[in-house]
């Protein structure tokens, strides 16, 4: 058997959020497409999706404030921080392997390790998804719970529906991240290695 | 000098003195029935004892003179639908057993109305749940007031007094308990109970018809008369919440067609069906939303046969 190295790359504090987070999430995206479909697909019905909705998103908001301020304590924002400088060309670099390399039998170019937890796709996408567009989800979410907050008018639009689109757009945004991060997650050693991981809170690489 | 002026005034008097007169006897007939029909009290002398007397007025039959003032009917005398008898008064007995003009009597078969398609109508209410279980009795007039009616969805571009004209005809029977019983014979379903299931009910009531969802839209006519049973009745959001609302063919049509025209542009396509939910409100929005998901499945397809192959 071939002798692997194991990092602890999950701390118990992490995992828990993560999994808070990911319920939450799913259960955001589904009664979002309820709602968004005027609940022809679903079947839960519109009252209760609206009410699911606006208990899980408030669940995820708490739970996102935990990872913010987690992340500032445990020093694991140190991770999502970008070198600009030829960040390009290994975000490239990190794209082409995936879609050529790998199958090729090319070595992964940004091997992970105790200093590196992300790869070059995976900083930006993590850095985009979890200080852009879901604190941009949660405060237009927040302002469609109190809609007499938002702004009537924006050059002639309404803001309300403005914020609507917003909040829909970045919802989209966040479910077709799901859907690439669970495939993603399937690369590794084995395709259920990294499910493992995010429960023991061991990374094998 | 003196022989221009006198032809002048003949003719003067000779173009001026037919519709003066139409006026007055119109006004005249108007005022013997509304004399009495448009107070609270009326008088008459009692021929028997030779005196005065006083007497109140049945509600039913006291008329809004202000309201007939702006009804598409103020032109017309009393007689033109109602018995000619009736100027005499004590009102004979067998009039109330006569029938009344019906609205086809005078609008059906009529080019001048044929814009409002009167038979069409007539067609379509004949379907309608209320022709159904009550055939005859239920005339035109049940809903629609001949001393008062205007044509708010044909004139008014103020979307909430249509809407609020067009409930109030629907609620004068199905929010009034003496109404909707002496029509059906049983006691008016609970209007907020029934609706329960309606988000945001209260400003749907204000903001929406009934018809919009109790009625099957006819594009040829502007307003549905095919009411339907309670059990036909939209229920879902979507129907009148999507791209494609029912909405658009009914409340909105003309409204939105002519926005859509007026704005024109980005902004025409993103301001325009804000009652849509989510991205649906824009049909570009959705598209680009299936073409985005449908790649990432695509990719993930392609990626994962490629793992599995090229092992």
């Amino acid at each position: 058997m071939e002798a692997t190295e194991k990092i602890y790359f999950y701390p118990v504090w992490l995992r828990i959020w993560h999994g808070f987070n990911a319920l939450g999430i799913i259960v955001l995206i589904i009664t979002g497409l309820s709602m968004q479909s005027g609940d022809q697909m679903m079947a839960i019905g519109f009252n209760l999706s609206v009410n699911l909705h606006n208990i899980a998103g408030i669940i995820v908001t708490l739970s996102y404030l935990c990872f913010f301020i987690g992340n500032i304590i445990s020093n694991n924002d140190k991770f999502y921080l970008i070198n600009i400088k030829g960040f390009l060309k290994r975000l490239i670099k990190q794209a082409i392997y995936y879609s050529w390399g790998m199958f090729h039998g090319m070595e992964h170019p940004f091997p992970l390790s105790a200093k590196r937890k992300f790869n070059p796709l995976q900083q930006f996408i993590y850095l985009s998804i979890m200080y852009f567009v879901i604190p941009v989800v949660i405060v237009s979410g927040f302002a469609l719970l109190f809609p007499i907050l938002i702004i009537e008018n924006v050059y002639g639009v309404s803001g309300l529906f403005l914020t609507a689109l917003v909040h829909s757009a970045m919802g989209f945004f966040i479910s077709i991240f799901l859907i690439i991060h669970l495939y993603v997650a399937s690369i590794g050693k084995s395709p259920l290695e990294n499910f493992k991981g995010m429960i023991t809170g061991w990374h094998h690489i | 000098m003196k022989y221009s002026l006198i032809l002048l005034i003949s003719i003067f008097l000779f173009c001026a003195s037919p519709y003066s007169d139409a006026q007055s006897n119109q006004d005249a007939q108007h005022q013997v029935c509304l004399k009495c029909h448009s107070n609270q009290a009326y008088s008459f002398k009692n021929e028997v004892t030779g005196k005065v007397v006083k007497r109140l007025m049945n509600t039913n039959f006291i008329l809004d003179t202000v309201a007939i003032s702006g009804g598409v009917h103020k032109g017309l005398d009393c007689t033109d639908c109602h018995s000619s008898e009736y100027p005499t008064y004590p009102h004979q007995a067998n009039l109330k057993l006569e029938p009344l003009s019906t609205c086809l009597d005078c609008h059906g078969g009529d080019e001048s109305f044929a814009t409002y398609k009167f038979e069409k109508i007539d067609e379509e209410f004949k379907k309608s749940v209320h022709f159904q279980l009550y055939g005859d009795n239920f005339t035109c007039t049940k809903c629609h007031d001949p001393h008062t009616f205007a044509p708010t969805a044909r004139n008014s571009s103020n979307v909430m007094e249509i809407v609020d004209y067009s409930n109030k005809m629907c609620l004068s029977c199905h929010n009034d308990i003496k109404e909707y019983k002496l029509v059906s014979g049983h006691e008016n379903p609970k209007l907020i109970e029934v609706h329960d299931w309606l988000p945001n009910q209260e400003l749907h009531f204000k903001h929406v018809r009934c018809i919009e969802c109790h009625t099957e839209v006819v594009d040829s006519l502007m307003v549905s008369h095919n009411i339907l049973k309670k059990d036909k009745a939209l229920k879902t959001c979507v129907e009148c919440h999507s791209a494609n609302s029912m909405l658009k063919a009914s409340l909105y049509k003309y409204e939105n067609i002519q926005k859509r025209a007026e704005i024109g542009g980005i902004k025409g396509i993103l301001t325009n069906p804000s009652y849509v939910i989510g991205t649906n409100q824009s049909p570009y929005l959705k598209l680009l939303s299936f073409i985005i998901l449908f790649s990432v499945l695509a990719g993930i397809i392609i990626h994962s046969i490629f793992r599995v192959f090229k092992k």
